[in-house]
Formats: structure tokens, sequence, C-alpha cells
């Protein structure tokens, strides 16, 4: 029983501290995006930029602004990888081919942080500091900036589509949220054990007196950003179950709880912007609740689950760290995957097969609860509307939502939105089951080859950015496809949300009375809950009969 | 306008369909499977495409499953086909009947000074006409000189003629009504083909239907998860090759056909066109279904007092004797006053003294001499030898009374205005014996009254979230007590058509959406510009043309009818739905396992409804898709049941019956035909 009560204990920390903290947190955010005052530091970033950060864009200025911002960005990863044995700090590593370095780019850039690489054997420190760190930051705060823009899209009426200014949010959430947040966390992972240097290999014996050269490298300040951020993206190719990146069960239980924090803390910022904190406890209740039922049952089906091994070891320990132990990895695994991080502590192609499942329908469920920082509430957002135009019909009004009608152009936005990320998802791995160059990857056949694949696909899609191993993924065939996946799964909803901004923004605002379908109330929330799963679940139901489902019955 | 009291939806419970019904209905829904046709519904358009393709399946490779599939997929068309031309043929036989109004018939046309004799299909606007009784006047208009009682059953079905006379608000004549006694003079203000009656028929039919708005967002929303459907099926083709479990193309459409939401696909224009069906049965014209929808949002309503709220006119509620005076001896003076009283207020002291005192119609009235009211003395009365009797307003029956010498005491002063406080009317009864001075007996409290049971809708309005508000001409005082007894939330009282119009402006602003209704020409800025303004067939024409609606039977009541039809055919439409996506996961537990348990037999797990055989599973979700479809549709006509209710309460409902009996439903319905499918050797 004392590995249940472990279990319950780690989750039971992580809530708390979660409880405690996205309060204060949320209300941080909440002025950071709506303060009229600007730092000095970051007067000095407009004017490089050559931006006025007072100037509120309409929503389609918003876009080409996120857009232009990202697209340079990638060609600056791009360039960073095909070119770093040119580049100082390379640590002798070969330049990235085309495809391998096509693929990195856009997956930091979208905030997935996939690897098909190893980063001790591929990545130099000036690709991982100036090239994947800077992503690391940015690529968050372009999530969060794109969800300050619909909930202005909410909060003003009767405007002409304007949703804020993208570079001032971007700057101030990089400023103001992230690096002062990163900055202490990366010092708490070093007072944990988190190596931070600028080493390269050193050789050390083993216990067993063997020699192995181990990579030093700032692991700390890149650790804390990649859980912040929801990024993922480890310093190590055995991410945070590698022991420079998470010593320790008290690292690891830090770790769950930075890459939960910001996606916790969001609903109540989008609560205060939207001006009614009810909504913000509602969207935090419906998280919770897919949240919390996932960790339940990835934990006891690591702990419990059906099998041999696990039925007589006490649990599933192929794949998992000994110093975090089964509780701890599934805690982890849910997590990283209701989250869209993406970094592990254990190997998810070794979890049992209904936990193994739970981690896939985790992402599946479109990284929504909670979801990346910003992207997890847009998405949420997006769902909400739907269950709204339901419920809405039901009670015999038009549906609205904060005051705004829900009409054929924001029903169409919205439907666009929900149908990409399975669109992405089904045709990715459908294209990799049918070709050699797809099955050539696979580890090993069967349903769970079948798991692999669709796992690296809803890790793309939905800019997880974790990998169920297994499947070797490095080649141009992937690297291309997953890329292409992570940029329609990222950029298309953006776009949709956007457009969504603008057009609630210039809608007036419904008052609410006493026939307005109230969204804050529980049975609201079990509405949502309940479209999160059947109308975007019901999309995968075929194919995870194929895979997890006839795992898990085997 | 004989409606006094509210009534009762007429026809709350539309006949259930009948064999004869879906005969008649079965041409219309033959011609609705032409592809170009469909293309307006893509759930049902994808339904077609697929069922061509596995005919031409079962045509290669011939198969009882193929064909049973086959033609299941066909009558899932079918159904949907048939329901939407049911709901039309409803209209058809009303239409028919406005049509045989359309005769073409000679006419008067007055040219100058002459009239000649015209084909009535040759009038234009503006043209003038000369209908006599026995005539049908050719063509909407108003009545510029004269006045005739018209025959309008044939299009409001009310069989009591109207008056309709040239100025004010009862000059507009519809084409095709009867004249039925006397001479009138018509100005034709609407072309043939446009007419009042052209609407009607193309309203009724349903042909110039328009999606309205939350319509066209459905489709959206439903399209969407065809496309969603129809990814996961086509893709699920390689996940089965891969699989070693490739499935035959029969089996995919039939997968794809029942995932998609057919059942509300099916049904969508049937709710739209019954929608529509349930007004014009409770004789209201929508000129737009996008008004009908609207009339679902209302936040306000403006309600007139007169004729809505309270009874036509005021009426005598009470007796008040001055000191010493007994009740019986005022009773009798205010029957004797009032026999000569013809208005309805003179009428109802008639009807309270016989209430209160047992006083009947009097025939000891020999050499009576009846005082009509007259605008000058403002009294009325009646001269019996030697005794005079007279009512009237207080100020003319206290100057009457002083100038026989008498005088009104001051507890009658005090009464009067007790009563013109409480906004009641006083009307003050007097006598003179001989040529005595004349004595004031007492007081008749006139006051309006509230129709039965209209605090109880307000209430109901009130829970919905919709806001009334009282119009009237009366002063603030009067207004704002029959306001507070009849229980509106806001009255609006000396009102002009400005302040009416400047009250919708008013709320419109704040984004709400109002609703009113009425007749008078001044009145139809303010239905121009309320979201949904409802005209009063009795009214002027140049309301019925700012209105988006026009009630036949001119009750002003059915406005609140109008708002829960809106509401009604929004909740059908997303009961449906819910209930449509609700169904996939039976369906999932049937058909998955089907597929696949011969690959993975331990998927045979999941068969949790034991069904026979994978064929027969297949066959049978298939089969339920089809049916349901037949089941629902009494529903999408009749509408979902809807009381007044909060929003969460609907809700709850409404999830309770449509999304949870939409999972358990179809686990039933599939195991039963499974069951019939397997006893008739089918599998």
């Amino acid at each position: 029983m004392s590995t249940t009560w472990t279990a319950v204990g780690q989750i039971a920390i992580v809530v708390l501290v979660l409880a405690v903290a996205h309060r204060p947190l949320g209300d941080y955010l909440f002025r950071t995006l709506t303060s009229p005052r600007h730092l000095a530091v970051e007067r000095l970033g407009y004017r490089v930029m050559r931006v006025d950060p007072d100037a509120e864009q309409r929503w389609s200025t918003y876009l080409l602004s996120v857009l232009g911002f990202s697209l340079a960005s990638v060609l600056v990863l791009f360039g960073l990888g095909r070119l770093q044995d040119r580049l100082p700090l390379d640590l002798g590593m070969a330049p990235l081919d085309p495809a391998g370095a096509w693929n990195t780019a856009v997956s930091f850039v979208t905030n997935t942080n996939w690897q098909w690489y190893s980063g001790e054997a591929a990545a130099g420190h000036l690709f991982q500091m100036a090239g994947l760190a800077v992503q690391n930051f940015v690529s968050a705060a372009v999530g969060i900036a794109v969800l300050a823009a619909l909930a202005r899209g909410f909060a003003r009426h009767g405007t002409d589509s304007r949703v804020g200014n993208f570079w001032a949010d971007l700057v101030r959430v990089t400023v103001r949220v992230l690096l002062p947040l990163a900055f202490v966390a990366a010092l708490a992972l070093v007072a944990g054990g988190v190596i931070q240097n600028l080493g390269a290999h050193t050789e050390i014996t083993t216990l067993a007196g063997g020699t192995q050269s181990a990579l030093g490298g700032p692991v700390a300040s890149q650790e804390a950003i990649k859980e912040l951020g929801t990024n993922g993206g480890g310093f190590f190719n055995a991410n945070s179950a590698h022991p420079f990146e998470n010593p320790t069960p008290w690292t690891n239980a830090l770790e769950v709880v930075l890459l939960l924090l910001l996606p916790f803390s969001l609903p109540r910022t989008f609560g205060r912007m939207v001006g009614d904190r009810r909504q913000g406890w509602a969207i935090l209740a419906a998280m919770s609740t897919l949240w919390v039922a996932a960790v339940g049952l990835l934990t006891w089906a690591e702990l419990a689950g059906p099998g041999l091994v696990p039925g007589t070891a006490g649990g599933a320990m192929e794949g998992k760290e000994v110093r975090f132990g089964e509780a701890a990895s599934a805690l982890f695994a849910a997590s990283t995957t209701m989250t869209s991080t993406g970094a592990v502590n254990s190997m998810h192609d070794s979890l049992t097969a209904p936990g193994g499942g739970v981690a896939l329908v985790g992402m599946l469920l479109g990284e929504v609860s909670p979801g990346g920082v910003g992207s997890g509430l847009y998405g949420m957002v997006v769902l909400i509307v739907v269950a709204v135009f339901l419920a809405g019909l039901m009670v015999g009004r038009t549906p609205e939502y904060l005051g705004k009608k829900i009409g054929r152009q924001e029903i169409t936005l919205v439907a666009l939105s929900v149908l990409t990320m399975p669109a992405v998802v089904l045709v990715g791995s459908a294209i990799a089951v049918s070709v050699p160059a797809g099955l050539a990857g696979q580890l090993q056949g069967g349903p769970h080859g079948l798991s692999e694949i669709l796992y690296a696909f809803a890790s793309a899609g939905n800019n997880n950015g974790s990998a169920f191993a297994g499947l070797t993924a490095g080649t141009p065939f992937y690297n291309t496809l997953l890329g292409l996946a992570m940029l329609v799964g990222r950029f298309v909803p953006i776009a949709l949300v956007l457009a969504l901004a603008g057009l609630l923004a210039s809608q007036r605002k419904v008052p609410e009375g006493a026939g307005t379908l109230p969204t804050h109330t529980p049975l609201f929330v079990g509405l949502l809950v309940t479209v999160t799963l059947v109308v975007v679940g019901l999309t995968f139901v075929p194919v995870l009969s194929l895979g997890p489902v006839v795992e898990s019955l085997s | 306008m004989s409606t006094t009291v509210l009534p009762k939806p007429p026809t709350a419970a539309p006949p259930a369909i009948s064999p004869r019904q879906l005969s008649a209905a079965l041409p219309g829904a033959l011609r609705g499977l032409d592809p170009r046709r469909l293309r307006d519904s893509p759930v049902m358009f994808v339904v077609e495409v697929g069922a061509a393709f596995t005919t031409v399946l079962a045509i290669l490779e011939p198969s009882a499953f193929a064909w049973s599939i086959t033609v299941w997929l066909w009558l899932t068309v079918v159904f949907a086909t048939l329901a939407e031309s049911v709901a039309e043929g409803r209209g058809k036989a009303q239409a028919a009947s406005l049509r045989a109004t359309q005769r073409e018939t000679t006419e008067r046309k007055v040219v100058g000074a002459d009239t000649t004799e015209v084909p009535s299909s040759s009038l234009r606007v503006g043209d003038v006409v000369v209908v006599v009784a026995g005539e049908t006047i050719p063509g909407d208009g108003d009545v510029i000189e004269g006045v005739a009682s018209v025959d309008e059953s044939a299009i409001t079905g009310e069989s009591a003629p109207v008056i309709r006379e040239s100025g004010g608000d009862r000059s507009a004549v519809t084409g095709g009504t009867v004249v039925l006694s006397d001479r009138i003079v018509v100005r034709i203000t609407a072309p043939a083909g446009h007419t009042f009656v052209d609407r009607m028929i193309a309203l009724v039919e349903g042909s110039e239907r328009q999606k309205t708005p939350n319509e066209v967002a459905l489709n959206v929303l439903l399209t969407t998860l065809t496309i969603v459907f129809l990814l996961a099926v086509v893709t699920l083709q390689p996940f089965a090759v891969y699989s070693g479990a490739p499935q035959t193309l029969v089996v995919l459409v039939a997968l794809l056909v029942c995932l998609i939401p057919t059942t509300i696909g099916a049904l969508l224009s049937a709710i739209g066109i019954a929608g529509m069906d349930r007004l014009v049965r409770r004789n209201v014209l929508a000129m737009s279904g996008r008004a009908v929808e609207a009339a679902g949002d209302v936040d306000v309503l403006l309600l007139d007092k007169t004729g809505t709220i309270t009874l036509g006119n005021r009426q005598a509620a009470d007796l008040l004797p001055a000191a010493g005076i007994a009740p019986e001896a005022l009773a009798d003076a205010a029957q004797l006053s009032s026999m000569a009283d013809e208005t309805p207020e003179g009428r109802s002291v008639l009807v309270l003294v016989k209430e209160r005192f047992g006083l009947r119609e009097r025939h000891d009235l020999a050499g009576a001499e009846l005082v009509p009211f007259a605008a000058r003395t403002r009294m009325s009365g009646v001269d019996l030898p030697g005794r005079r009797v007279r009512k009237g307003a207080a100020a003319a029956v206290t100057e009457w009374v002083r100038s026989t010498g008498g005088h009104a005491s001051d507890d009658v002063a005090a009464t009067v205005d007790a009563i013109s406080a409480s906004g009641g009317t006083p009307l003050v009864v007097a006598e003179q014996h001989a040529d005595g001075p004349a004595r004031v007996l007492g007081v008749i409290h006139l006051k309006d009254v509230v129709k039965d049971g209209m605090r109880e809708r307000f209430d109901a309005l009130r829970a919905m979230g919709i806001r009334t508000v009282m119009v009237t001409g009366d002063n603030p005082l009067t207004a704002k007590a029959i306001g507070d007894e009849a229980g509106v939330d806001d009255v609006l009282a000396e009102a002009t058509p400005e302040d009416k119009l400047a009250l919708i402006r008013r709320e419109q602003e704040g984004g709400r959406l109002v609703a009113m209704a009425g007749d008078g020409t001044n009145d139809a800025p303010a239905l121009a510009q309320a979201d949904v303004g409802v005209a009063m067939n009795t009214g002027t024409s140049a309301a019925k043309e700012a209105g988006n609606m026009v009630d036949l039977d001119s009750n002003p009541t059915k406005l609140l009818e109008i708002v829960e039809i809106g509401k009604q055919l929004l909740i059908t439409r997303g009961a449906l739905t819910t209930f449509s996506v609700a169904n996939d996961v039976a369906k999932y537990f049937a058909i998955l396992p089907a597929m696949f348990v011969v690959a993975f037999p331990q998927l045979g797990v999941l068969n949790v409804m034991h069904l026979t055989s994978p064929q027969s599973a297949i066959l049978s979700a298939v089969v339920f898709n089809a049916l349901v479809i037949v089941a629902l549709l009494p529903l999408a006509l009749r509408g979902v049941r809807y009381t007044p209710a909060s929003a969460s309460a609907l809700l709850r409902r409404n999830l309770l019956v449509y999304g949870l009996g939409g999972i358990i439903a179809p686990f039933l319905g599939i195991k039963l035909i499974d069951l019939l499918v397997t006893a008739l050797g089918m599998s």
C-alpha cells in the first residue's frame, strides 16, 4: 500500500502548491498584460525592434506579427543548426542535415520541442543557448500573447477588431514573467542538484569500473524554462530521466509543479481580463477534472495495471527511473502529456498499455487540460464555444459566451480550429503506416507499432513533443512530415483564434440576463468536459481501438 | 377582434402523421433525392454519395450483406427527404385554399371621374378600384372612401365579418377577401404576385424558406463533424491494412454513415418548416425565419395595456354609497342611469348590479325617457315620472347637483379622490325627486380589469429572462397601479409613438432584443425598429409593412406564444443535435468490434450488446440509424416540449433527456434490431 500512499502524497503536494500559487501568479499575469506602463528595458527592446508598443493592432496585423516573428525564428534556428560547426562553442558537433534542421527549427518555434536527435550528441552549447533556449522563452510567450488577444476580443466591444499589440505582449511576458520565474526556478533546481556550467565532456569512472564520457552544460537554466514554458526539449536525450536534469524526487516534484504552473494560472488571468473571475474558475475546474482523471488512471495503470509483470513486481518498472518509482513517473507522464510539455522522466514506450493509452489520449484531447502555456487555454475556449453553441440551442437562445453571440462566422472559425488537429494527426499517421519510409522507423510492428506512430503524430500535431521512443524518427521522412504536422498544428489554430478574437472585439456586448445560460456552473463544466471527451475523443476511437485498446486487452 | 381572454394554443398537439400524409409526401421525397437539392445538407449529401457507392459495389460483388446495407443507406436518404416533404405537405392544403382566392376577375378601375372595366391582373400599384357588396377585393390596398363589412375568413379562418373604413387604423384590405355589404373605393398598394396572400402561400409551402442564422451556424458545425468523421473513416483503412484487418468498402461506408450526424442532418429542414407551420397554425405569419428565431432571443416585450394586459375597456368594480344611503338604493339608481348607456362601461354597471344585488332587467319603466350620454353634459341617465337619475364624471354630476340647489357631501369627494388616486375612474350617481334639490347617492368605481393569468405569464417570462414593459397613454399613477396588479416589470406611461420608438432604441443600444405588437400607422416606426414587430391584421397597411410578422387574429397577447415558438425551434435543433452525437458512442460499440474481432479476438469484449455476428452488428447499426429518423420525425414536427424555466433548468433537463437518452437509446435499439435481423436469418 505504501506506493499508493507515495503516489497520493506526491499528487497532493503538487496540487497544494498549485492551489496556493495560481491565484497570485494569475493576477500578476493579468497586470502584466493590461498595465499601461513600460519598463525601461522593454522600451529599449521596442526601440531596437522599431515598434510602437502602444499601437493597437487589428487581428490581422497581430497575426502577421506572430507569423513574421515565428518565420524569422525558424530561419535563425535553421541557420544555427546548419552552421553550428562554424560557430563558437560547437563542442565539435557536426551540422544538422537539412531535414533535421528544419524539424528542430519548427519544433522549438512551435513550442513542441520534439527532438529527433540526442541533445548531447548533436547540439552544441551555442545552438542550445542562443537558439533552443531562446525559443523556449519566446514560443511560450507567443502562446500567452495569442491568449491575451483572444481575451481582449471577449472583453472589448464595438471596436474595429483591435486586440492588442503583439510585440508588447511578447516582450512583457518574456521580461516580466518568464525570465524572473525561470531564474528563480533555475536556482531552485541548482540547489536540488541540477548542473549548470559550460563544461565539455568529462571522463568519469563508473561504479562498475568502466569509464563514461559525461557532458556538462547550462542545464538548470534550460531545465527551468523547459518546464515553465511547457516546452519539454531536454538538454540530454534522456530528458528529465537524466540525473543531471532531474536528480532527485524533489527536483522531480518541482519540475512537475513548474510545467503545470502557468497553464493552471492562466484561467485566473483570463477570468480577470474578461471581467468575470467565475469564468476563470469554471475553466480551471474543467481542466483540473481532466488532469486529475488522467493522473489517476495513469497511476493506477502503472501500479496495478493489467499484465503479468506489474502483477508480480508490484508495478511496471521497465523504462522508469528507480529514484522516482512508478507513481512519480505516472504523475510526470500524465502532466507532461496533458500540458503539451513533452518532457519525460520515464520512457513512455514502456508505460503499460492502458497507461500509454492515457498519455496518448491526453494529447489527442487537443492539449486543453490544462495544455500548453496560452495554447491550452485558447484551445479550451474554442471547445467552450462549441459547448456553448450546443447548450445555447438547448435553452432556446442564440448561443452566447461572455456577452458575445456565437453566429455563423464564429462557429465556422471554431469548427475549423477543432478540425485541424485531428486532420493533422490522422492523415499524418495514415501516411506513415502506408509507406515503407514510415514503417522503416518502427522498432516493432503490431498494435504497439501503430501506437508509436500515432503517438508521434499526436505529439507533433498537438505541439507536445514527447516521444513514445521506439520509433526512429530521425529520418528525412519523419523529420519533414512531423515538422509539417507541428507547423499546421500550431499556426492554423492560432490564425483562426486570432480571427475569432477580431470578430468578437468588433461585436457589441449582449447584456447578461436571467435567460442567459450561465457558463460558470458545475453543470456547464460537466458539459464542457463531456464535449471535450466526445467531440474530440470520438474522432480517434477507431484508430485507438487498433492500437492501445487492442494492446490493453491482450 | 373578438378575443378577450387568453386563447390557449388551439392546436397545441398537431395531428400525428397519418399514412395518407406519408404517401402524399412520397413523390416530393423522391424528387428530393436529386443530389442538387441535397447539396444544402452536406450530411445527407454524403449519405447519398455513400449509398450510390455501395450500390455499385453491391452490383460488382453481390452479397446479401452488401445489398442489405445498400438498401438501408438509400432508405436513410429517403427518410430524410420524406421528413422534409411531410413538413412541407402540411402547408400545402392551406396554400391550395389560399390560391383559390386568387381568381381572375373584372374590376372597375377609377380613371378620372369615370370607371372602366379591367381584368384584375392588370392592376398596378396606385390604381383605384371600386368594390361593392358580393365582390372580391382584387389586391392589397387601403380603403380611401366608404365603409364596408368584409369577410376575411379566407385568410384568417374567422367567419365573423370585420369592418373596413377609410382613414384611421382599419383602412387596410387584403386581396382575396370579400365585401359583404356597402361599397368601398380601394387604392392598390401591392403589385400582383407580391400580395399578402402570395406571401402567405410562399410561406406555408416553405418554397421561399431561407435558412435562419442559427440554422446556418448549426449546419457549419454539422458539416465540420461530417468532415472529421470522413477523415476518421478514410484514414481507418490504412490503419486497418497495417493491422492486417483490411475492411470492405461497404463496411467503411456503413461506419461513416453511422458516425456522421444523420439524425439531425435529416430532420434539420423539417424542424425549420414545422416551426413556421406552428406559427401559421396560430394564425401568425412571419415574413422571415430570422424574425422567428429573433423571437426566441427577445429580452424585452413591449405590451400595450389595452387589449393585451387588460380587457379592452374599463369595468365597474365596486359601488360606494354616500353617507346615509343604502347600497341597494345606489345600485338601483346605478342600474337606471345605465339603461341608456351603450358603452362597455355602462354595460359593466348592469352586470355588476346583477351580480351583487340580483337586479335584473327592468320592465317597470313605463314613461321613462332615456337620456343618452352626451359629450357636452358628460352624463347619461333616465327621466322617470317625478324622478331624474344621472350618472357621469364627478365634476359634471356635482355641477348638476349644485344647479338644482343640492350639494355633494365631503365623503363623496374623498371617495372620488381615492378612486382617482388608485388609478380608477369614479362615476358619480345622483338623483332628483320632483323639482327638489338633487342629492348624490354614491360612486361607481370603474377600473381596468387585468386579464386572467397575466401575472403567471409574466412570472414565466421573467424566469426565462424576458422583461415586460406595459405601454399606455394613462397617467403615471394609473399606469403604475395597473402595472403592479398585472405584474409587469416596468411601465411606460403617457406614451406617445415617439416615446415607444425611443424606448426601443434605448433597449437596443444596450444590446437587448425588443418585441412589440402594434396596429396603427403611428406604430409603424416602432414596429420597424423592433427586432420582432407583430402587426395586427386589423391594422393599417403601413403597420403591416413595417412589422416582420402579422397576427391574423389581431391578438397582441400572441407575442408570448411567438416567443415560445421561437425558443422551441432552437431547442428542438439543439436537442436533436445532442442526441445525434451521443448516439455515436453506442454505434462504436456495435461496429468497431465487428470490424476487427477477426484480426483481434480480444476486441470481442467490447461487443457489450452481444450482437450475433459482425455482419448483423453493422447492419443493425445502419438500420437503427435510418429508423431513428422516422422515429424522431413526429418530435421534429411537434417541437421539443418547452416549459418556461431558467436557462440552467432547461439545459439540465434537455441534457438528461437527449444527451443521456441519446447514449442509452441506441444500445437498446441496436440490440433489438439485431435480435430481429438474426430471427429473420438475414445475417
